[in-house]
């Protein structure tokens, strides 16, 4: 990459002095910021170092409390992020904002004004400058297909694309790769160095050390809501980046001893599952998990990921098959029984299925257990128990909080992530389902959370892991199982796992014995991979 | 940071409503009438002297009442817009237990019967809604509201039909009398009902934060998934929010026949199924401010009744000015709610 010009033009963007406090907190403490034409800046912090606050700022959702925002060269105030919008800032969510039902067109006229107002702009002539902006940066894209359709590395593009139809000179990408596939990211990072090419600006906000390597010019580091420092990524290391985002050395591979695996607990045979729109999602799975084992299932995500732990926890129906715990017939119960039962679970989606935001860590910390003895007696709460209880967990876990009684989401991801985790740990469980426990949690977070995975392993828990990360699934699996289309492709041990065969099986390769002996003849995973793949 | 906010949250509606009376000053000043004594008359006509106090809480009670049902349901995300059907449903109850059993028991007795009735009454009203809601997942809101219709002309047609006073000519049922008259308070007309109200804003903080049913309703309002994800029954927590607050609407009902109306006949209604969502909603879904809220539209209907009838104002322009009142309140309302967010 040529070094942009720095000295002789201003900035396109500037920050001074960022301060923005939220009741408890202060999420950006006096901080600094320039970027420069035609540079990919990378913003890298925890979560809950302040970096989407402080895009929020840029982008005119927030206020800051002070400081201002210089854009060439000129001071401006952004009221709204229509503000920000006509002043050519533009970003991508990590939740998109798209509405699902319209079109790719139709999305990129929604909200703008029209040269033919009352009526929409034309069709042909928004798709002939869809059609332009995606064949000049590679976005490929059919400006007619409705958005529910496409797969969410597609809908990232249009949302990458509606950026630049309404003029985008500045691209703000919130934790872009977290939704991809290792192949899409790829992509991605190829579209975002052709845009960075063309003299488009783009601040690039991760937690991915290895990812802001490798696509950034510049990396800008948070933490606690300050500056750290400024680095050029060609003159630093992850291990640096990682001391100055933590503030301490992470460790990177958890350590762990071998499995002991026992007795059987939870045990799907031929399960068959739907998805939303009714079609078949998981197409006959035969799975076990024994008690202290951890079994991984990999994949790409919407693979059947979803519905499998949907299903389990008894949030969707099963079409077919069995759900065994323990070697009793769970299928189709609800998930009050499945807990009951021993069930134990951490969703992908934390704030759909696990937290209520505006509740308090502690009635979260105990809300599948609130009618039960110590937290209810007489029929009333014990408020007393219910905070000891959560002081407690809070304690264990390292919860980073004001108070127990703090509103849950207030909370960063990693810590969010904690309560969940430790609530259902703290029920004691003998199967834990567990789906992308780490996806929007910090270095620090991840560590622990991994860490306690394992404890629990060699405890005596039988782990469900369902992870889209395949570094995960390597560091954690004792067996790692690949999930494609709603069918598992094949089986191998997690230590010493062939990253290319759980890549290809990733794509839909199914493993074959034959083929196993030829590559791996060292490994004798055929029996136990055998077990679930041929069928 | 948090007293500003509590500040704002009392002094924003305050100031709404001084805008309000501020234009509905300018509207009467308009019709040529002296604003200033239109709004004095109001003030002594409901909270001058103990005749208007009496009329001021006798309103409030009924408001109260149900302000405090809807808070359970709307607390579920319960959208229960047919307080108005369950109040009709529970008057029937109760004045048909009352009619039944006046000659033979005594007040100790037929009183709570024609409690329990009146609740039973709103209860099963609303548990239609429930039942349709739970059955076929049909919203709620669109089936109270219609069921509204049915309760309140199917009381009128037995006030005109079997249940009509036959030594009448009106289209009116038999009065209530002697043991199924709801006991007064004081030797004023203020009756039990009204305490009953206030007896249950403890109860009713009580159910909703120490209770784990009370959790389970929150939760259920803030995401039904999560709570159910979390092994809560959610089918029964949202039948118990509608039908609880079919009761209380029910019970409604049956103070105000047993203790004003008397009779099942037209005009039964005080619309307070409805003012009784705003009471609700304006008192932020808390019992304490479901009270000043029930206290504010009672004090705000009795004056502009007294501006109509001590000062001569026409019913319309008192009506208006007391319109304009609680819609500035009830912006100002959200608009500090807005900022404090």
């Amino acid at each position: 990459m040529t070094t942009p010009p720095t000295q002789t033009t201003p900035p396109v963007v500037e920050m001074r002095g960022i301060v923005k406090r939220f009741p408890g907190v202060l999420a950006n403490d006096h901080v600094d910021l320039q970027l420069q034409k035609g540079e990919i800046l990378g913003l890298l912090g925890e979560n809950g170092a302040g970096k989407t606050t402080l895009m929020n700022i840029l982008y005119g959702l927030y206020q800051p409390d002070a400081g201002e925002i210089v854009l060439h060269g000129q001071r401006v105030q952004l009221r709204s992020v229509h503000d920000a919008i006509a002043r050519g800032l533009g970003m991508v969510h990590q939740h998109f904002m798209l509405a699902q039902p319209f079109t790719v067109a139709e999305n990129m006229v929604l909200g703008q004004g029209s040269p033919r107002w009352p009526l929409l702009e034309k069709g042909r002539q928004v798709q002939e400058r869809i059609t332009a902006l995606s064949q000049q940066y590679g976005l490929k894209v059919d400006p007619a297909a409705h958005v529910w359709q496409l797969s969410v590395g597609q809908q990232q593009r249009v949302e990458i694309l509606k950026a630049l139809y309404r003029g985008a000179e500045v691209l703000i990408l919130d934790e872009p790769t977290a939704v991809l596939t290792p192949q899409e990211v790829d992509e991605l990072v190829v579209i975002l160095r052709k845009l960075a090419a063309t003299g488009r600006s783009l601040i690039f906000i991760s937690h991915k050390l290895h990812e802001v390597m490798n696509v950034c010019d510049r990396v800008a580091v948070l933490r606690d809501g300050r500056l750290v420092d400024v680095v050029k990524t060609s003159a630093t290391n992850p291990a640096h980046l990682s001391r100055l985002m933590v503030g301490r050395d992470v460790q990177f591979r958890t350590e762990k001893v071998p499995a002991a695996p026992t007795t059987v607990r939870l045990d799907l045979r031929e399960l068959r599952v739907n998805d939303d729109r009714a079609l078949p999602a998981l197409r006959g799975i035969n799975l076990t998990v024994r008690a202290g084992e951890i079994v991984g299932i990999a994949g790409v995500e919407g693979n059947g990921q979803r519905e499998l732990e949907e299903a389990i926890l008894g949030l969707r129906p099963v079409e077919q098959g069995q759900v065994l715990v323990d070697g009793q017939d769970v299928t189709g119960v609800s998930p009050g029984v499945m807990l009951a039962t021993g069930l134990g679970y951490v969703p992908s989606d934390r704030y759909r299925t696990a937290l209520l935001a505006d509740f308090s860590i502690a009635e979260n910390l105990v809300l599948s257990k609130v009618a039960q003895p110590p937290f209810t007696r007489w029929g009333l709460l014990n408020g007393r128990a219910i905070l000891a209880h959560a002081e407690k967990l809070v304690k264990a876990f390292n919860v980073r909080t004001p108070s127990v009684t703090t509103a849950v989401g207030k909370l960063s991801g990693g810590n969010a992530q904690k309560v969940v985790l430790a609530r259902e740990l703290a029920h004691q469980p003998s199967v834990l389902l567990v789906a992308q426990p780490t996806r929007g949690v910090d270095v620090g977070a991840i560590e622990f959370i991994h860490q306690e995975l394992i404890h629990q392993r060699d405890q005596g828990m039988a782990i469900l892991l369902i992870s889209t990360e395949l570094e995960e699934i390597l560091n954690l699996s004792d067996r790692i199982v690949v999930l494609y289309e709603g069918e598992i492709m094949g089986e191998c041990p997690g230590a010493d796992a062939d990253l290319q065969q759980v890549g290809l099986m990733m794509a839909g390769a199914r493993q074959s014995q034959p083929q196993l002996a030829q590559q791996q003849p060292a490994q004798r995973q055929a029996e136990s991979g055998g077990l679930h793949a041929a069928h | 940071m948090r007293l500003t906010d509590s500040l704002r949250a009392v002094l924003a509606p305050l100031a709404g409503a001084l805008l309000g009376l501020f234009l509905g000053a300018l509207l009467i000043a308009a019709t040529g009438a002296n604003p200033v004594a239109a709004y004095s008359t109001m003030l002594a006509g409901a909270l001058g002297g103990q005749r208007p106090i009496v009329e001021t809480l006798l309103k409030t009670g009924p408001l109260l009442l149900m302000g405090l049902g809807l808070t359970v349901a709307f607390r579920g995300k319960v959208w229960n817009i047919g307080g108005e059907g369950q109040y009709f449903m529970g008057a029937l109850a109760g004045a048909t237990v009352g009619l039944l059993f006046q000659a033979t028991l005594p007040a100790i007795v037929l009183i709570p019967l024609m409690a329990l009735a009146g609740m039973a009454g709103g209860a099963l009203w609303a548990g239609l809604a429930a039942l349709l809601k739970i059955r076929f997942n049909i919203n709620e809101i669109i089936t109270t509201l219609m069921l509204n219709y049915i309760a309140q002309y199917t009381v009128l047609y037995l006030a005109r039909g079997p249940l009509k006073d036959p030594e009448s000519f009106l289209p009116q049922s038999a009065q209530l009398v002697g043991a199924a008259r709801l006991p007064t308070l004081f030797g004023t007309r203020v009756h039990i009902g009204v305490l009953i109200g206030v007896l249950l804003i403890p109860l009713i903080y009580l159910l909703l934060w120490q209770t784990p049913l009370g959790m389970r309703i929150r939760a259920i309002g803030s995401s039904p998934t999560v709570a159910f994800a979390a092994g809560m029954n959610v089918t029964w927590g949202l039948a118990f929010a509608l039908l609880f607050s079919g009761a209380l609407a029910g019970l409604t009902g049956m103070t105000e026949v047993s203790a004003l109306h008397l009779r099942l006949k037209d005009g039964l209604s005080g619309d307070y199924g409805f003012t009784g969502i705003l009471v609700a909603l304006l008192g932020r879904l808390h019992p304490v401010g479901v009270l000043v809220a029930a206290i504010f539209f009672a004090v705000l209907s009795i004056g502009a009744q007294s501006m109509h009838s001590v000062y001569g104002l026409p019913i319309a322009l008192a009506q208006m000015v007391q319109a304009l009142v609680v819609l500035f309140v009830l912006v100002a309302d959200a608009l500090a709610r807005r900022k404090s967010t």
